[in-house]
């Protein structure tokens, strides 16, 4: 009797707990669906669909989305043709992307490294500093940018008149202007996350390091680096994603002739009217980032098992 | 003052000096907010010895470590090792090693390579080094651990790890920053014994770094007693406890009495000195100056006994109160000076009237007070 009604109880009061945590996961659920599955699920269902005329989409099943990202059909007979087009914008936007993850760790790893060293009551105005140019808008800063970039810019102005170069150097609308623009726009994605675990870094390890006869290079390596990963990783991964999907930076500084990613599936989206190709780019996109995450993840975890 | 020993010492001379420091000073900050850590500093660390610096903290012990180490650069002087200049010398280039006060063992490695790193630093071949790393592991007893990770010791487990770590390089120098300061009571008392006969076994120098004076007395072969960045008194243990030159180190190692009085004669290095209370005790006076006049007379508890009955006292004093230690009993008599007069009596307390406010008559040692300088 006595046990019965405790497991009565039991039952009772593990019914509540499971309302409560449905309660209280119910917010963070509407969040997911609602910014997260919900538009993707919409892109995924498009990507599958044909393009209207006007825009929008035909609701008809169709994979051509997915073949046109690497074939032609020929208009004649229908064959399809390999057409590498799209590739290389891909290939050039995870380039791009890549090379200003390097840049941006290049530079920011030792800004926040300065930082961390910096007495503790100076590092907030250090971080607001790195942080202030979120203060304005980013279309406002590239264009900032492309003052400075452009042929009677700044940096060639400078050049010139310390007589470094005798012709401007035209940076502008090429690679190297669309590099600069995504190490500068990301620059603090990389700082940030680098400062965060720079900043938990016991300097008496440094010491330690120097102590038993490594210098300066063999202490970055052997002991800052391997310490500072997690915020390493972080950062590069923070700046990366975002850099592979950047839009105002190539369409500004590219002159809209070097296509990112970002441009080309906007490009579908307005003035080619291909709904469905665009959705189908931007997922094969989320797919090339999703296993190139999975790799990594399963490296790490590989090599962190073989440490323990 | 001087920082120079006032007391020299004449035994084992002909042994080489592995540190030698001169004229060492060092200054952190400027203008108002600087501060002399170290000021004018001369000492020499012998060959194989086990060499203490001891004084309360802000003494400037950890800054003299840190400057031989290399991690801080000093503002004056000159720092030799085995008579080679290396004061300018970045502390990688430096034959000398390092226990931290924290251990500061690498988180992201295992026991084997933080052990193993000096010697890969040092560009060794990788047999020699894991020959080495399996010695040493052996040395602190962690043979099993090579493949743990060092947050899964326990702090002592750690702390011998911090040691094989210091001296798998073989350094000249073993430096030691209170290793021992977060081990618990039992533990660290082990950690003593093991340390000292490490130092004996490997014939390193080391260098120890501590505030607990009962620490320095136990391993030590010399002491160094720091103040306010000067060294005090350098020497044995038996010599800065028995012959402290210098009011502070007499107070900071052991318990003493120290009493106010008037030097009224010399004779030899016999002095006669008049108390406050008006009662005069004969005591030795320091080697270095004679200076008559006012001075400081020191007892230690222990060179003091209740006196028998028909013996002559030389201090006699009021029972205040009586502190049972196991094997003696403090007794706490106030002088008629007003000063207060601890009397370690060993043996039995028998015959001798314990009660508070009895009379007692005291006698010291022969040589047990001292004139301090």
């Amino acid at each position: 009797m006595t046990a019965a009604t405790l497991t009565q109880a039991q039952i009772e009061e593990r019914r509540r707990t499971r309302r409560t945590r449905r309660a209280l996961l119910a917010p963070a659920l509407i969040i997911i669906v609602a910014i997260s599955v919900l538009p993707l699920g919409i892109t995924f269902v498009y990507s599958f669909l044909k393009p209207g005329t006007y825009g929008g989409v035909i609701w008809e099943f169709s994979t051509d989305a997915y073949v046109q990202f690497l074939f032609e059909r020929d208009i004649f007979d229908g064959t399809l043709q390999f057409n590498d087009s799209y590739l290389t914008i891909f290939m050039r936007s995870i380039g791009l992307a890549f090379g200003a993850t390097v840049g941006a760790l290049i530079l920011g790893f030792p800004t926040a490294y300065f930082i961390a060293t910096k007495p503790r009551e100076q590092r907030n105005l250090w971080l607001f500093l790195i942080t202030l140019p979120f203060w304005t808008n980013l279309l406002i800063r590239t264009y900032a940018m492309l003052l400075i970039l452009r042929d009677e810019g700044m940096i060639n102005l400078t050049l010139m008149g310390v007589g470094v170069i005798e012709k401007p150097l035209s940076i502008l609308y090429t690679d190297t202007a669309v590099f600069i623009g995504l190490i500068y726009t990301y620059l603090p994605f990389m700082v940030l996350p680098l400062y965060a675990s720079l900043e938990k870094l016991d300097f008496r390890l440094v010491e330690a390091g120097y102590d038993l006869y490594a210098n300066r290079w063999r202490v970055l390596r052997h002991i800052i680096t391997p310490v500072a990963k997690p915020g390493i990783i972080a950062g590069c991964i923070l700046v990366f994603i975002p850099g592979l999907g950047a839009y105002i930076t190539p369409a500004l500084l590219g002159g809209g002739k070097k296509l990112m990613i970002g441009n080309m599936i906007a490009i579908q989206f307005g003035s080619s009217r291909n709904w469905p190709f665009g959705s189908a780019a931007a997922l094969i996109l989320m797919a090339l980032v999703v296993i190139a995450l999975l790799i990594y993840a399963r490296a790490a975890g590989k090599g962190a098992r073989a440490h323990g | 003052m001087s920082s120079r020993p006032a007391h020299a010492d004449h035994q084992a001379q002909d042994r080489r000096n592995t540190i030698s420091a001169r004229s060492l000073v060092k200054t952190f900050g400027h203008g108002e907010t600087r501060v002399t850590a170290l000021d004018n500093i001369d000492v020499d660390i012998r060959e194989n010895e086990f060499f203490t610096l001891l004084g309360p903290s802000g003494c400037g012990k950890t800054t003299l470590l840190r400057l031989i180490a290399g991690f801080e650069l000093p503002t004056g002087g000159t720092i030799e090792l085995e008579g080679k200049d290396i004061t300018a010398l970045p502390p990688h280039l430096r034959p000398v090693n390092t226990v931290f006060q924290n251990y500061a063992l690498f988180p992201h490695m295992t026991v084997a390579e933080n052990v193993g790193f000096g010697l890969k630093m040092l560009g060794k071949p990788s047999g020699d080094i894991d020959a080495r790393v399996k010695k040493m592991l052996s040395l602190v007893q962690l043979e099993a651990m090579a493949n743990r990770r060092t947050d899964q010791l326990s702090g002592g487990q750690q702390q011998r790890v911090a040691l094989a770590r210091a001296l798998a390089p073989a350094p000249k120098v073993l430096l030691l920053d209170e290793p021992l300061a977060a081990l618990d009571l039992k533990l660290r008392k082990n950690m003593q014994l093991e340390l000292k006969s490490l130092q004996h076994e490997t014939g390193i120098t080391f260098v120890f770094v501590t505030h607990d004076q009962e620490e320095a007395l136990t391993m030590s072969d010399r002491i160094a007693v720091m103040r306010d960045g000067a060294i005090l008194q350098i020497g044995s243990p038996k010599d800065i406890y028995d012959r402290p030159t210098h009011r502070f180190v007499a107070d900071f190692i052991g318990d003493i009495n120290i009493f106010e009085g008037t030097v009224e004669s010399t004779e030899g290095n016999q002095a006669k000195v008049r108390l406050r209370d008006g009662e005069t005790v004969l005591a030795r006076m320091p080697e270095a100056g004679t200076s008559a006049g006012s001075c400081a007379l020191a007892v230690r508890p222990e060179s003091l006994r209740i006196a028998g009955p028909g013996e002559a006292a030389a201090l006699e004093g009021t029972l205040e109160n009586v502190v049972y230690m196991g094997a003696a009993h403090n007794l706490h008599l106030r002088l008629g000076s007003g000063e207060e007069l601890v009397v370690r009596h060993g043996g039995s307390t028998e015959g001798i009237d314990l009660s508070p406010g009895a009379q007692l008559g005291v006698v010291i040692a022969p040589g047990g007070a001292r004139v301090l300088a």
